[in-house]
């Protein structure tokens, strides 16, 4: 009990420290790159203004897959060392991560109605990205789904690890499958494949939702600790009343 | 007032464009409010069974010393 309350003290203190750097970098970056996404970009010569939206797609896709990878790492690190704050840092991730690839699917849909004329196509890209928020909402439900905490984390945990493998498979659907879906032309071999006037508020807003992803984790993990030594009181409280009789 | 037009007009795609960033402004807003419904709610539960006045004067049951962190 004692090393449990311990660490997350630590952590609280470093995490305390670390938020409104977070927020600052949230604002800045995302301030920036917004002026720039919707003013100072130029409208792509196929596309035209509707190129826009890539860049609110494109970094709300990186972390979607990033912070489920950090669920995944987080689970795992969890059932093998069984750091406590661990499934609390996955638990803080899943919902974050499910918001990043709703609004992936989301601005994508409304991205390839002008490109390709179609709100959805089941190829490889978009069915695997599809699968991922439904591995969210599996992870969340699970870990909610037992009257003992730390039994939903571990069912939860077991699915985020095993989930993981859907990882890959989306970010190279595109290269092993034949898909509507454009190949890479950021992270590839070769380098960016995208003009510095594109790829600069690209990047600012992947930093600005990595930022802002980061000060709500801290949050979210803040609200599980709190709710676990609620949990802890209650049953210590139960225990006393039941003594008492 | 051109300028604004066409600003909001997106050469044509406005009407993909900004419900595109309205999604994504609505979505991360939400992924904020849970989050700190959850925290607020969470830490008042918490402060309230660790408040060592139980209301017949007595300490609570699960107010006990040494649990609970440091500030």
């Amino acid at each position: 009990m004692i090393t449990f309350l311990a660490n997350p003290a630590r952590f609280l203190r470093v995490a305390g420290a670390v938020l409104p750097w977070c927020w600052a970098v949230a604002a800045v970056a995302g301030g920036l790159g917004l002026a720039i996404a919707l003013f100072a970009s130029p409208p792509d010569y196929q596309q035209g203004d509707s190129v826009r939206i890539m860049y609110i797609h494109v970094p709300s896709a990186w972390m979607a897959l990033g912070a489920y990878t950090l669920m995944a790492a987080a689970s795992a690190a969890a059932l093998v060392w069984k750091h406590p704050l661990a499934h609390l840092v996955a638990r803080a991730a899943a919902p974050l991560g499910a918001g990043f690839t709703a609004i992936c699917l989301v601005t994508g849909a409304l991205w390839g109605q002008t490109s390709w004329g179609t709100w959805w196509v089941w190829d490889a890209r978009l069915t695997s990205v599809l699968i991922l928020f439904f591995l969210y909402l599996g992870v969340i439900a699970l870990g909610q789904a037992f009257d003992d905490a730390e039994r939903g984390d571990r069912a939860a945990a077991l699915l985020a690890i095993v989930g993981f493998v859907n990882i890959p498979v989306i970010k190279f659907s595109v290269d092993w499958w034949a898909t509507l879906h454009q190949p890479a032309s950021v992270l590839r071999a070769g380098g960016p494949a995208i003009d510095s006037s594109m790829l600069a508020p690209l990047l600012l807003m992947a930093l600005a939702f990595l930022a802002y992803f980061l000060a709500l984790l801290v949050l979210g993990v803040r609200a599980e600790l709190a709710g676990r030594k609620a949990r802890a009181l209650m049953a210590l409280g139960a225990a006393g009343e039941d003594r008492a009789l | 007032m051109d300028a604004i037009t066409g600003f909001l007009h997106m050469g044509g795609y406005g009407a993909y464009v900004w419900p595109a960033f309205a999604a994504a402004a609505l979505i991360l807003a939400w992924m904020a409010v849970s989050t700190l419904r959850r925290l607020r709610g969470n830490e008042r539960t918490l402060a309230r069974l660790q408040d060592p006045r139980a209301p017949d004067g007595r300490p609570a049951e699960g107010a006990r010393k040494g649990v609970g962190v440091e500030p």
